[in-house]
């Protein structure tokens, strides 16, 4: 079986190379959906939580998961886990760092309540500091909708969850 | 009585028929929303809501432990045997009967999910956590709209109470417990829903006294999701919802 000739850091190693499908700047590995990997007698298991419930990301991202490990001829299954639940913390500062080069303003502080207005977020084009909300909900279920007051332009916030 | 995964099973299946049948109601808004924004942020929940339906129907087909999948409990079963609060299944209304809906849903499953944390069954409390942080979105764009209609014109204001009014009556079942729920809770498993009417209603009275509206005072309650009775708009909803799979059973992508 060739799945013997990789460890866990191994493969980890390899999975840290997949993007998250709707943020392709970071891994899912920076982002804290791919939780661990557990090694079997057959290959190995992947554990991977998703950022929201119905995150539909989830499903490229196994296959994702699935065909980059068969290529290595590793044997592997994917299994989702719900606890501990996903949160912003998980994302490592060096991803928050691409996002925001990437046009995306990262969550600005950790285990937030939605009540907190949320009223700081600087614009990630021009750092501007005038901005405003325009929708809680954006083009993903994890992106607020905001525009910049002093650049004039919109842009995506990654929500605190 | 049934034994406690048959008990649970129900309970989740409850759960998730509950998500399931709002969320297909949110989705019909998809391309309708009044603006741009809007028809995002509801499309938006109703996603939510669909990862919390499938998560709770995979755990009520675990539960049940007969092969069945999420899909096999969302689309192979009859009216009768769907178990949503009829407030779910109440039509999308015009906008203000939409988030008049939310508003009273919202806040009802934000205080459910909050006691649910607390169940001694490990999976319900892990889903409660994580389905937790989405209600508390779903909860503050509902309270958002309420306030912007209630007290934004003559005629908003007119069509927010009008939509509190109508649905008021459906909202009594969300705090009744039947034997499922009794024998739940007194093992620690499920939520104390009597126990939580006084916060919900509380935390409505302070959303509408903001928004400039009346508290409905009509005490007549409407109920029956619980047994499977429901008003005549669920039928017509999984005729739509139901079809492909019933007409292509297995149909694939």
């Amino acid at each position: 079986m060739v799945s013997t000739a990789y460890t866990r850091e191994d493969i980890l190693q390899l999975l840290s190379r997949i993007a998250d499908p709707e943020i392709p700047v970071v891994t899912i590995r920076e982002i804290g959906m791919l939780q661990d990997v557990h090694m079997t007698e057959t290959g190995c298991e992947v554990i991977i939580t998703p950022t929201y419930t119905g995150c539909p990301a989830m499903g490229i991202i196994e296959a994702d998961i699935k065909s980059l490990l068969d290529e290595h001829d590793i044997n592997a299954t994917v299994k989702m886990v719900y606890h501990p639940a996903w949160t912003t913390d998980n994302i490592s500062e060096a991803a928050k760092e691409k996002m925001k080069k990437y046009g995306i303003a990262p969550p600005v502080h950790s285990g937030c309540d939605v009540a907190n207005a949320e009223a700081q977020i600087a614009c990630p084009q021009c750092g501007g500091k005038d901005t405003e909300q325009i929708s809680r909900f954006g083009s993903t279920a994890c992106k607020a909708l905001y525009k910049c007051n002093e650049c004039k332009e919109p842009f995506e916030y990654f929500k605190c969850h | 009585m049934a034994n406690i995964n048959e008990l649970k099973y129900t309970y989740s299946l409850r759960i998730a028929d509950n998500a399931w049948i709002l969320s297909h109601r949110l989705s019909e808004w998809c391309s309708n929303g009044p603006l741009l924004e809007e028809d995002l942020a509801l499309t938006n929940i109703a996603l939510d809501l669909i990862g919390r339906a499938q998560t709770f129907y995979n755990y009520a087909a675990q539960l049940e432990g007969k092969g069945k999948t999420a899909d096999d409990l969302a689309y192979r079963r009859n009216e009768r045997q769907y178990y949503n609060n009829l407030l779910a299944e109440m039509p999308n209304g015009n906008f203000a009967d939409t988030i008049a809906r939310q508003l009273l849903m919202s806040v009802y499953e934000y205080y459910f999910f909050m006691s649910l944390q607390n169940s001694k069954d490990e999976t319900f409390a892990a889903l409660a956590v994580k389905t937790l942080k989405e209600v508390k979105y779903h909860m503050a764009h509902a309270a958002d709209w309420t306030v912007r209609l209630g007290d934004g014109t003559e005629e908003s204001h007119e069509k927010a109470q009008q939509a509190i009014d109508n649905l008021w009556m459906y909202t009594g079942e969300l705090f009744e417990a039947d034997e499922t729920d009794t024998a739940l809770i007194a093992q620690g498993l499920g939520v104390d829903n009597p126990s939580l009417h006084s916060l919900w209603e509380t935390h409505i009275k302070n959303v509408l006294e903001e928004a400039t509206l009346r508290l409905p005072t009509a005490d007549y309650m409407q109920t029956g999701g619980r047994k499977g009775v429901h008003t005549e708009h669920l039928g017509h909803m999984l005729g739509e919802m139901q079809y492909l799979q019933r007409a292509y059973p297995d149909a694939k992508w």
